[in-house]
């Protein structure tokens, strides 16, 4: 406010006491009534009917036989059992797994050197991250299908062009069984390596330029500057990005989806695509029961794997 | 939200950065970088934004020349208004409204209930909240198909309905954690000058709260309108009808009876928003990308 005007009646009621007028308040107002209900109100109902229900539907599916014609029956453990007896079940962890180490190997190491380098840039620092981010930008279906285009197996897809003037290939890309993850996984990489990068310059940032001074004092140079500074002062951005690229390539489906639908020779089916497949490619009518099941046991093996990730983590940290 | 303290060194010394060596290396890897960020970052979008105009022969037998033989700006149009982009386009936005004013309602109303008016549950209902953030999606993909098939209490179906994309929408922990997060920061004083001068909840939502946070309601809006724009698997299964489906639904359906290039220029129309969006507001989603990998931990 510029004026320092001041309303008489306003400095009246700030002079009442107000003590009196709400007997027993402590702190701030605490109100159950019924104005905070109606503000309540749309998350409750929205929570309730779209996350709340669902995630309790989920449990109590699992042990069902559902399938929307007829009413649905306990079957027991059944589900989990026709899952985990499935052929395909095997095939389509050890693809995820692959997916998700591959994942790591390209895209872990990347960012982080991508933004130790972008930090030290004194001019367009802005122009770095835009470019970096733009792919994180494009939709995800538009780049898997532009990258489809690129992955052309013929002599004149843009890829094979492109390494065929230092005389390698034609690869068949997405037809062939051995390279279709690698192909997947790059364009997977590329899509969210951005974001990543966004993520660490953040961190980057909160590094306290008076420990370089320090270490700068002890006469250490770049490398050990960033091998005993740098890196330590990341360590809770890395442990986090660790674990949540993890879970996030554990559940990877558009890119096998779009791809390659599985293929070829279910060289890319991943868990998230089997599950798929049991509710909503049957053609016997969805096996609800089924895909919650696993979608269920996939959830449980993240939980257990983040648990002991966080444990195991916070032992080191404190030895 | 924490805000960086004003740096003016990184790893490197600011005496190192007079000596030759140092200056030399570190701008040859920052050259490099570039020349990198720009052929991966920007590479493939201007290819895209080539190929668009180039008539499909040409980029299938070179498809790397810099310069189309011809150029057939026919594509963008005949994508547009034969293959029918302009309908999609409206529906991926007529989505991505619907999302983010629902979720916006569900965060902001939901965030001020608890961090502002407190009731003695609060703390009890924030947790149930955001026990939901530990969920992964795939265990809600089945049930929360089913209860779109057969929503509770009323009664008809929502498939085929924009309801089924907007509503799931709403249920999203982080937004009214963010919300929460940022109404608890507010200067409490004001609540109580306010309520001094006899505003009611409602009026120090919308008159007071609400304009105060300006920033939050930023960063919420560019988080859903950016996550419905990129939805596939959702709007997939609850939008069967193609009339219905947006881009990102309908784009690998068409690439079976499309030709390329019309297909391409599809393509491109597809990207065209969410590119402008990111040029104009760079700032906050960079800004954002860091604040979500800050608070996802």
């Amino acid at each position: 406010m510029a004026t320092t005007r001041t309303d008489p009646g306003r400095i009246a009621a700030r002079a009442e006491p107000r003590s009196a007028a709400r007997p027993g308040r402590r702190g701030p107002r605490r109100s159950g009534g019924l104005h905070t209900l109606v503000f309540l109100l749309p998350m409750l109902l929205i929570f309730a009917v779209f996350s709340w229900l669902p995630i309790g539907r989920a449990i109590v599916m699992s042990f069902q036989q559902t399938n929307l014609v007829t009413d649905p029956v306990f079957v027991g453990l059944e589900n989990f059992q026709t899952v985990l007896a499935d052929p395909l079940l095997a095939t389509a962890v050890q693809n995820t797994l692959y997916f998700a180490l591959l994942a790591l190997l390209f895209g872990y190491p990347i960012p982080l050197v991508a933004a130790l380098l972008m930090s030290e840039v004194r001019r367009m620092r802005g122009l770095f991250s835009a470019l970096a981010y733009l792919p994180v930008v494009i939709p995800p279906v538009v780049a898997v299908l532009l990258w489809k285009v690129f992955y052309d197996p013929g002599e004149e897809g843009v890829f094979n062009t492109l390494l065929g003037h230092v005389g390698l290939g034609p690869y068949a890309w997405l037809q062939d069984a051995d390279i279709a993850m690698p192909a997947l996984v790059l364009e997977a990489t590329w899509a969210a390596a951005g974001g990543t990068v966004i993520i660490y310059l953040a961190a980057l940032t909160g590094v306290d330029p008076s420990l370089y001074e320090a270490a700068e004092i002890d006469g250490a140079g770049i490398w050990r500057k960033i091998w005993h500074i740098t890196l330590p002062q990341l360590r809770g951005v890395l442990l986090i990005t660790f674990i949540l690229q993890i879970i996030g390539t554990a559940q990877v489906f558009l890119e096998p989806f779009l791809f390659t639908d599985g293929g070829p020779a279910n060289s890319t089916v991943t868990v998230l695509l089997l599950i798929y497949r049991y509710a909503f490619t049957n053609s016997l009518g969805g096996d609800y029961g089924a895909a919650t099941a696993l979608s269920l046991m996939l959830a449980l093996v993240l939980a257990v794997f983040s648990a002991l990730y966080f444990r195991l983590t916070r032992s080191w940290s404190t030895s | 939200m924490r805000t960086a303290p004003h740096r003016d060194r990184g790893v490197i010394a600011p005496a190192d950065w007079r000596r030759g060596r140092v200056r030399w290396g570190a701008g040859a890897a920052q050259t490099a970088l570039l020349a990198v960020l720009v052929i991966v970052g920007l590479g493939p979008m201007l290819w895209l934004a080539k190929s668009a105009v180039t008539p499909t022969q040409d980029t299938l037998r070179e498809p790397l020349a810099l310069w189309p033989n011809g150029i057939d700006l026919a594509n963008l149009s005949e994508a547009w208004t034969r293959v029918e982009i302009d309908q999609y386009f409206f529906n991926t936005v007529a989505l991505a409204a619907g999302a983010w004013a629902v979720q916006l309602l569900v965060a902001a109303t939901g965030g001020y209930a608890l961090a502002v008016l407190r009731p003695r549950y609060g703390k009890v209902l924030s947790g149930i909240v955001l026990a939901t953030l530990f969920v992964p999606s795939v265990v809600l993909l089945v049930p929360l198909y089913l209860t779109v098939l057969d929503p509770p209490l009323l009664g008809t179906s929502l498939l085929n309905s924009f309801w089924a994309v907007w509503l799931p929408a709403g249920a999203n922990a982080f937004n009214v954690l963010l919300m929460q997060r940022f109404f608890a920061g507010l200067p409490k004083e004001i609540f109580e000058a306010a309520r001094v001068d006899g505003a009611g909840p409602y009026r120090l939502f919308w008159s007071i709260v609400l304009p105060m946070s300006r920033p939050i309601i930023g960063v919420v809006s560019v988080f859903a309108v950016i996550a419905s724009w990129k939805d596939f698997l959702w709007p997939m299964l609850v939008l069967p009808d193609p009339a219905l489906q947006p881009l990102s639904v309908r784009l690998p359906a068409l690439q079976r009876f499309v030709e390329l290039d019309v297909f391409l220029a599809a393509l491109a129309i597809s990207t065209l928003i969410p590119v402008a969006l990111f040029l104009v507001f760079q700032r906050m989603f960079l800004s954002s990308a860091g604040l979500g990998g800050a608070i996802k931990g």
